[in-house]
């Protein structure tokens, strides 16, 4: 993964002095609390329900074994012995104090780590495809274009208050694991028909209160231009998104107000200015920054023997093989993912201990390298495959091999209400009532892909939108009820769920889950996975089971009351 | 007198800047005496009578955030002081339209940032191209003022171009690769 040279460390470094002198002067009164809010939330750190929250950025969801121990080491001195991996593949800390902050900056830059525009209304923590550099169906490698997007981006003084949040995705591969759709920006990566490396870039995407897919606003940017062309993206926006309203100042509404051909005409015109500027990219810094992935060369190896007959032994082995170990791009290797959505715990949670371990694991098996996925989870990018077996069973020992990645238990949540002081109802407590319901592995896996996404409020900072089965949780005069939509999808064929019907009461949750899988087995033609079988049939023969059985329990339980 | 930021130091300052109430005519508005910064729209509307004032140095003119720079390029050359103003520091409209002022439009007078400006936009403020900056009356002490001056030099090398350093890190690097571009 990419190291950082001199200037790097120094931009972090200057970054925490002046967040330092910034909490101190905070502290004696010389910055009012308006005043610090947005410093703070460019340095992560969130007023939160219990405690601040603060939230770290791992670029594109890159980490080293060193940094995992940080991880550790701060979670141990400063929080409650535990982080939480979020959707958009930062970590995040729910207990420290504000006073620590700048010493936890401090010890996060001594391994090249920060918190920088990690929350507030700027360009945020870039994003790409957790299989970078590994996956089967690469075309291109996103990382260098990611980390140069990052430094583009880092403390530019143009777009440090912009209307909004602003996010932006890379992708590389054949399919869409970055989810391009839904962010700001979505860059993805192609070449034309002469072979020459550029972007098709779409923009305004996004989830919360008025979810939306981003739409093409231009179908190749050469790579050379592709800054200069993000620079006018962003222009174009500063200049004109809305500000009077904070639900209507994400890019998204302005490109729906303008329609996406007019935005794609501001675009242009004012990218005729910055074409071939001082930011046009150049092969020299292509090259210098791609040469910073220290990446160690792996030669391909012959399919392991052993392997394949373990899979055949081995039941417990042969599950977690099937759903938590993908095809690599090098015969003889594989990629391996750690499921943090162990039954009990809430989606994206990881101990000091775990982090520890796992900075063993990556060193002893993976080239010290560990990838975060949007799906809250964690993954060693390269791993030989005769080392899988043994590797299976220390993660089995840290509670990491749960064999459900991509399964109804692998759920998607925000930390709700326990924790965040935006939400309306609890994520955490749904998430871990579902799981206790299907713990049937081998159900589980009959039932097969089953994206469920849980919200706590209209954020969505658990993308509910685009959940197979989306669950939010909505306020009724001081009360938690949840929403269900059905049909959503990520990636390249990405869609927004629709709402089935009224809400429902948290201890509803696991019965109308329920019913909705007993719904798709029943309607299922073979093969086919629970979205396609919504795709195919609509929402109607779902909303109808669920409410139906929903009635029944409710007469039992008069008729048992009686 | 009021204290202002200009040129990496602390002034006294004697412009006034001119708000119109929300039911002032653009055209009859009062002008206080002395050096003044009027609105826009002031400019706009009285420009033939104000222009001997603009060049004479005790006239500016300030955009806000709503304002299309591009309505005053024809007048950049005579004009000495252009201010923006930030409503709410959390605006960043400003630092759009004063890249576009230095950048698109080759202003090279004074640029003044006004309304809601505290240190910690100054880095921000002077990588965009104002070379001056008027926080709110009484908001600083001359002390903190003459503190505040760190905040113009926060981090001493920036990754991207702006309009102080246009070109970007990469091409500023001490031993640059050669440029021939090749993907």
């Amino acid at each position: 993964m990419y190291r950082y040279d001199e200037y790097d460390q120094h931009i972090v470094d200057e970054r925490v002095a002046q967040y330092a002198d910034q909490t101190a002067r905070y502290l004696a009164g010389e910055l009012g609390e308006d005043e610090f809010r947005p410093l703070r939330l460019q340095n992560g750190l969130y007023i939160q329900r219990h405690a601040p929250m603060l939230r770290i950025a791992v670029p594109y969801g890159n980490l080293r074994a060193e940094q995992l121990r940080m991880f550790a080491h701060i979670a141990r001195t400063y929080d409650h012995g535990y982080g939480h991996f979020t959707t958009r593949q930062n970590l995040q800390y729910n207990w420290p104090k504000l006073e620590d902050v700048p010493e936890i900056l401090r010890l996060l830059a001594s391994v090249q780590m920060h918190a920088i525009q990690t929350s507030g209304n700027c360009i945020r923590n870039v994003t790409s495809d957790p299989f970078a550099g590994v996956a089967a169906d690469e075309l291109i490698d996103p990382r260098p274009w990611c980390e140069i997007v990052r430094q583009w981006s880092t403390f530019h003084p143009e777009f440090a208050y912009l209307p909004r949040k602003f996010k932006i995705a890379v992708n590389g591969a054949a399919e869409d694991r970055a989810a391009i759709q839904i962010h700001d920006i979505g860059l993805d990566l192609r070449r034309d028909a002469g072979g020459n490396v550029g972007f098709r870039v779409l923009v305004g995407g996004g989830l919360g209160r008025t979810p939306i897919l981003g739409e093409e606003v231009a179908s190749f940017v050469p790579w050379q231009q592709i800054l200069n062309y993000c620079e006018a993206v962003l222009r174009v926006y500063n200049l004109h998104g809305r500000r009077d309203n904070a639900y209507k100042a994400r890019i998204k509404i302005l490109v729906k107000a303008l329609g996406v051909e007019e935005f794609a005409r501001q675009v242009e015109a004012e990218f005729v200015h910055l074409k071939d500027g001082p930011s046009t990219l150049t092969q020299a810094e292509i090259d210098r920054v791609a040469g910073r992935f220290t990446d160690p060369e792996l030669a391909p190896l012959p399919p392991d023997e052993d392997y394949r007959a373990r899979l055949a032994d081995d039941k417990g082995f042969a599950n977690w093989a099937r759903r938590n170990v993908r095809g690599h791009q090098l015969s003889g290797y594989a990629s391996v993912v750690l499921s943090l959505k162990k039954p009990g715990i809430a989606p994206g949670d990881i101990t000091a201990e775990q982090f520890d371990a796992v900075a063993d694991l990556c060193e002893r098996h993976a080239q010290g390298e560990v990838r975060v996925l949007h799906e809250q989870n964690l993954a060693f990018a390269s791993v030989r495959e005769a080392d899988l077996y043994d590797l299976w069973q220390q993660l089995r020992t840290l509670g990491l091999a749960t064999p459900n990645i991509g399964l109804l238990t692998d759920i998607i949540s925000c930390p709700g209400g326990d924790f965040c002081s935006l939400a309306n109802a609890k994520s955490i407590p749904i998430a871990l009532a579902i799981q206790d319901r299907f713990d049937d592995l081998d159900y589980l896996h009959d039932i097969g892909e089953l994206e469920l996404n849980i919200s706590g409020c209209m954020n969505a900072c658990g993308h509910h939108h685009v959940g197979h089965i989306g669950v939010l949780g909505v306020d009724k005069s001081g009360e938690e009820w949840y929403q269900v939509t059905i049909g959503g999808a990520q990636g390249e064929n990405a869609s927004l769920g629709k709402v089935i019907g009224p809400s429902f009461a948290a201890a509803e949750m696991p019965d109308v889950v329920e019913s909705l899988i007993r719904s798709y087995v029943d309607n299922r033609n073979e093969g086919e996975s629970f979205v396609d079988t919504v795709r195919r049939l609509g929402i109607e023969p779902f909303k109808t089971r669920v409410y139906a059985e929903r009635a029944s329990r409710q007469e039992e339980r008069k008729t048992a009351h009686a | 007198m009021p204290e202002i930021i200009k040129n990496g130091q602390v002034h006294a300052d004697e412009w006034t800047v001119l708000r119109l109430a929300a039911d002032e005519d653009a055209a009859g508005a009062g002008l206080p005496a002395g050096r003044v910064i009027v609105p826009l729209a002031v400019w706009l509307a009285r420009r033939e009578a104000l222009l001997p004032l603009a060049e004479a140095g005790v006239l500016g003119v300030w955009l806000a955030g709503s304002d299309d720079p591009a309505a005053l390029a024809g007048d950049l050359p005579r004009l000495q002081l252009i201010a923006v103003d930030f409503p709410k520091f959390v605006d960043g409209r400003g630092y759009s339209i004063a890249a576009l002022l230095r950048s698109r439009y080759g202003y090279g007078g004074e640029l003044r940032a006004i309304g809601e400006v505290l240190r910690d936009q100054f880095f921000y403020m002077k990588r965009c191209g104002f070379d001056s900056m008027q926080p709110p009356a009484g908001r600083y002490t001359h002390a903190q003022l003459e503190a505040a001056l760190a905040s113009l030099r926060t981090f001493s090398e920036p990754y991207q171009g702006a309009v102080d350093v246009a070109e970007p890190l990469f091409r500023r690097r001490p031993h640059p690769a050669p440029a021939k571009e090749k993907a």
